[in-house]
């Protein structure tokens, strides 16, 4: 066991998936040499050299092709995508091939890569460094897409997206890469040396796709969340004094509707939360799904804290981001319905 | 029968890296004045050499020679050297503003000065640039405010983009500066949609795409290249090439290609590449290319050859992949110092007087800074309403929109 940031539990991740596999290669844009923006592949040039680890020309749809056509070959390609901000041009590699391609081909050919990318705000990065894309994968058939909220998770999760036999998105949240977030921008950063989910275990292990995590028990109210809205939500129940379940969903596709229900169906109400976008994002698909498959257990209509139908602002960064006080008015919402 | 070969992955590096001494040897001067200066009206095949050689007006004493050697004026000249030194001057302190917290990110053009700002100076009023965020020149040389500039970096209560975007990713109709997207390459193709546009309506102002190295390999760069060839679009497409990608040298996306500049000779574009540190050499191609793109003979590529002397932005730390002392060794020297020397040996200019004019301009961009302040920085001081997060998204305020602005009590 060591503490680990999420960065080094990321790296950490490539490095045990490489060392297992020969077929694990990873590219992107300043991965190789420099070992990334973010740092999450520092050194793996070095230890498996340049075949297996390097630079790409800019050009996310070449990168996500070159991969497709890695994958069909028979690598399991982990590629980045400096952020998330920054997939569009990678949209169609994405969506019409690696989603399409097993299906397409009668699993002829498929395409077992991880795509990797920083996603979320927190870091007055403005409209393009900030956003949180994952609705637009979720709405994809034939995409895996998972966004970790600690460095266990991360590295237990990308492990298992590297040795997933589908394409799988694996949404970084930036704003965790240093230590948990809860919102409170003013705060110093508590680093994850001191969180107990900064603790990773050395080697491999996997945490199992699709299968979401209880973050704190509750009675009250459900709050379904994921990435940094999982500190967020954490904060918001400790703050309010209700007694929130807060279920870190881990994956969005595949769902865990086990866990969801099981949790909805206890407490009566739920709160959905993400930094998102509001209209057609993930929320709504869980609040479908909680209406339809808990209606008869609800005692309030869910609600959904989100981020505004606005471009990420720059100035504005705290007042959009859906912090502990707008999911706090939300819990106490819901708590006073009916 | 040939037995066939056992691959391995080809995988270009630079010279050298961090700890190397630096090594410019491969990299060719050519001589100044050298370089043939063709009729505007020239086919991309006749003048092929041009995408593979420099184009050079000033020598090694700063005086202006050969063909590229026509049209700078006395006082072109003496306003393209304050336009670089307000340039610099500017980006230093930007740079010390984001350092003390007043800001969130910063990107200097330190050491490309002369591209955008001679560039900026062959325009006519009207033309549209496309830039990327380093061409700040572009602004500064069009007579934009720095004030301006300012309320923008300090996202405070006088930025006309209103806090809304990140520091430097400036707009302004006015001074024919297009708004920046932080997304690479996007723009170059939108260059040429406005000069079709400019073209379709029957119009005579023309268009200026920017792009970096790095960004070349985007397929958008593509997309610009090949729709300025097919409807002869009249608009200059400009490659500035600094050598580096943030980490990335410039040959991962060059290739075995030798110039960035040879790109466009398939798409039957005239290609040249231009001495990026060379004011005069810049000023005189963008001149030629823009009488070109007005007498109706369509797109001209420029590769402008120069080196990013500081690191990619604010976030960024340079001696992790190159050697620390890479800049000084740049062959094609320091763009302010080379015009300094020529307005010097033109008779125009003095050590004296270029020392004064620093410090002018030096008090000047401190005087505007304190003044911009008054309007607030990020994190102090007066800024725009959050509700103005709504505004703009669609012309009229949607009704889920106004519901939202509500529901956030701003
Ligand atoms: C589509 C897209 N991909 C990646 C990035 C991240 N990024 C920002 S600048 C940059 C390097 C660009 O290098 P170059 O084009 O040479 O321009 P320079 O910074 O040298 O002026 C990268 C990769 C981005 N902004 N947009
Ligand atoms: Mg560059």
């Amino acid at each position: 066991m060591a503490r680990m940031t999420m960065i080094e539990a990321i790296r950490d991740a490539q490095d045990v998936a490489m060392s297992r596999d020969e077929k694990v290669v990873v590219f992107g844009q300043d991965v190789g040499y420099f070992g990334g923006v973010f740092r999450c592949t520092k050194g793996l040039q070095e230890k498996y050299g340049l075949q297996r680890c390097f630079d790409t020309p800019i050009n996310e749809s070449g990168i996500v092709g070159a991969a497709v056509g890695m994958g069909a070959y028979g690598l399991r390609p982990c590629v980045e995508i400096q952020f998330a901000d920054y997939m569009y041009p990678a949209f169609d590699q994405i969506v019409s091939e690696a989603a399409r391609l097993r299906h397409r081909s009668n699993k002829d050919f498929t395409a077992p890569l991880t795509i990797r990318m920083p996603t979320g705000g927190g870091i007055y990065g403005g409209q393009t460094h900030s956003q949180s894309p994952e609705a637009l994968f979720a709405h994809v058939s034939g995409l895996k897409t998972m966004i970790p909220s600690n460095p266990y998770d991360a590295k237990g999760m990308l492990i298992a997206a590297i040795e997933d036999d589908d394409p799988v998105v694996f949404l970084e949240p930036k704003r965790l890469y240093n230590g948990p977030f809860d919102g409170y921008h003013e705060k110093a950063v508590t680093p994850w040396s001191k969180h107990e989910l900064g603790e990773v275990p050395e080697g491999h292990y996997t945490v199992p796709v699709g299968k979401a995590a209880i973050r704190r028990p509750g009675e009250a109210v459900t709050i379904l969340a994921y990435g940094t809205m999982v500190h967020v939500a954490l904060a918001a129940a400790e703050e309010t004094g209700i007694d929130a379940e807060v279920v870190d969903l881990r994956s969005i596709v595949p769902l865990d509707m086990e866990t969801i229900e099981a949790s909805v169906r206890k407490t009566g109400r739920c709160v959905v939360v993400h930094e998102a976008t509001l209209t057609a994002g993930f929320g709504a698909e869980l609040v479908a799904l909680i209406s339809q498959h808990c209606f008869w257990h609800l005692q309030a209509p869910p609600i959904r804290v989100t981020g505004y139908d606005t471009p990420y602002p720059h100035a504005h960064e705290w007042e959009y981001f859906p912090g502990p006080v707008r999911v706090g008015a939300a819990l106490k919402t819901v708590m006073e319905a009916s | 029968m040939a037995t066939n070969r056992i691959f391995s992955l080809h995988v270009p590096e630079p010279e050298c890296r961090p700890g190397d001494t630096p090594d410019f040897s491969k990299f060719e001067v050519p001589v100044a004045g050298e370089v043939v200066r063709p009729p505007v009206d020239v086919d991309a095949e006749d003048i092929h050499d041009h995408a593979y050689d420099i184009i050079r007006v000033l020598d090694d004493d700063g005086k202006a020679v050969g063909p590229w050697a026509e049209g700078l004026e006395d006082d072109e000249a003496l306003k393209g050297l304050r336009d670089m030194m307000t340039v610099r001057s500017f980006d230093s302190r930007m740079l010390m503003a984001q350092r003390q917290g007043k800001t969130s990110f910063y990107m200097q053009a330190l050491g490309e000065e002369a591209v955008s700002c001679a560039f900026q100076a062959a325009l006519s009023p009207g033309d549209m640039n496309f830039p990327t965020y380093r061409q700040q020149g572009l602004l500064v040389t069009s007579g934009y405010p720095m004030l301006d500039m300012m309320n923008q970096i300090y996202s405070n209560s006088a930025d006309p983009l209103h806090g809304r975007q990140l520091p430097i990713m400036y707009s302004s109709k006015e001074h024919g500066f297009f708004s920046i997207s932080g997304n690479l390459g996007t723009q170059f193709i939108q260059a040429v949609g406005w000069a079709m546009a400019s073209a379709i309506n029957g119009d005579s102002k023309i268009a200026a795409g920017w792009i970096g190295d790095g960004a070349t390999a985007e397929s958008d760069f593509h997309s610009a290249l090949v729709f300025a060839s097919t409807f002869r679009a009249p608009c200059i497409l400009n490659i500035v090439n600094n050598q580096w990608a943030i980490s990335t040298f410039q040959g991962i996306a060059r290739g075995r290609a030798a110039t960035f500049a040879s790109r466009g000779l398939g798409f039957g574009i005239p290609s040249l590449r231009v001495d990026g540190n060379d004011f005069y050499a810049v000023y005189a191609v963008a001149k030629w290319a823009a009488e070109r793109a007005h007498l109706g003979h369509g797109a001209t590529l420029i590769e402008h050859v120069t080196y990013r002397a500081g690191p990619h932005s604010t976030s960024d730390d340079p001696s992790g992949y190159r050697p620390k002392t890479e800049a000084a060794d740049w062959p094609l020297g320091d763009p302010i110092a080379r015009l300094k020397q020529h307005c010097i040996a033109r008779g125009i200019w003095s050590e004296e007087r270029h020392e004064q004019a620093q410090a002018e301009i030096d008090s000047e961009v401190i005087r505007t800074q304190k003044e911009a302040e008054k309007n607030g920085t990020l994190h102090d001081g007066p800024r725009a309403s959050p509700r103005d997060m709504f505004e703009d998204v669609f012309k009229e305020l949607p009704p889920h929109l106004k519901r939202q602005r509500q529901e956030a009590g701003i």
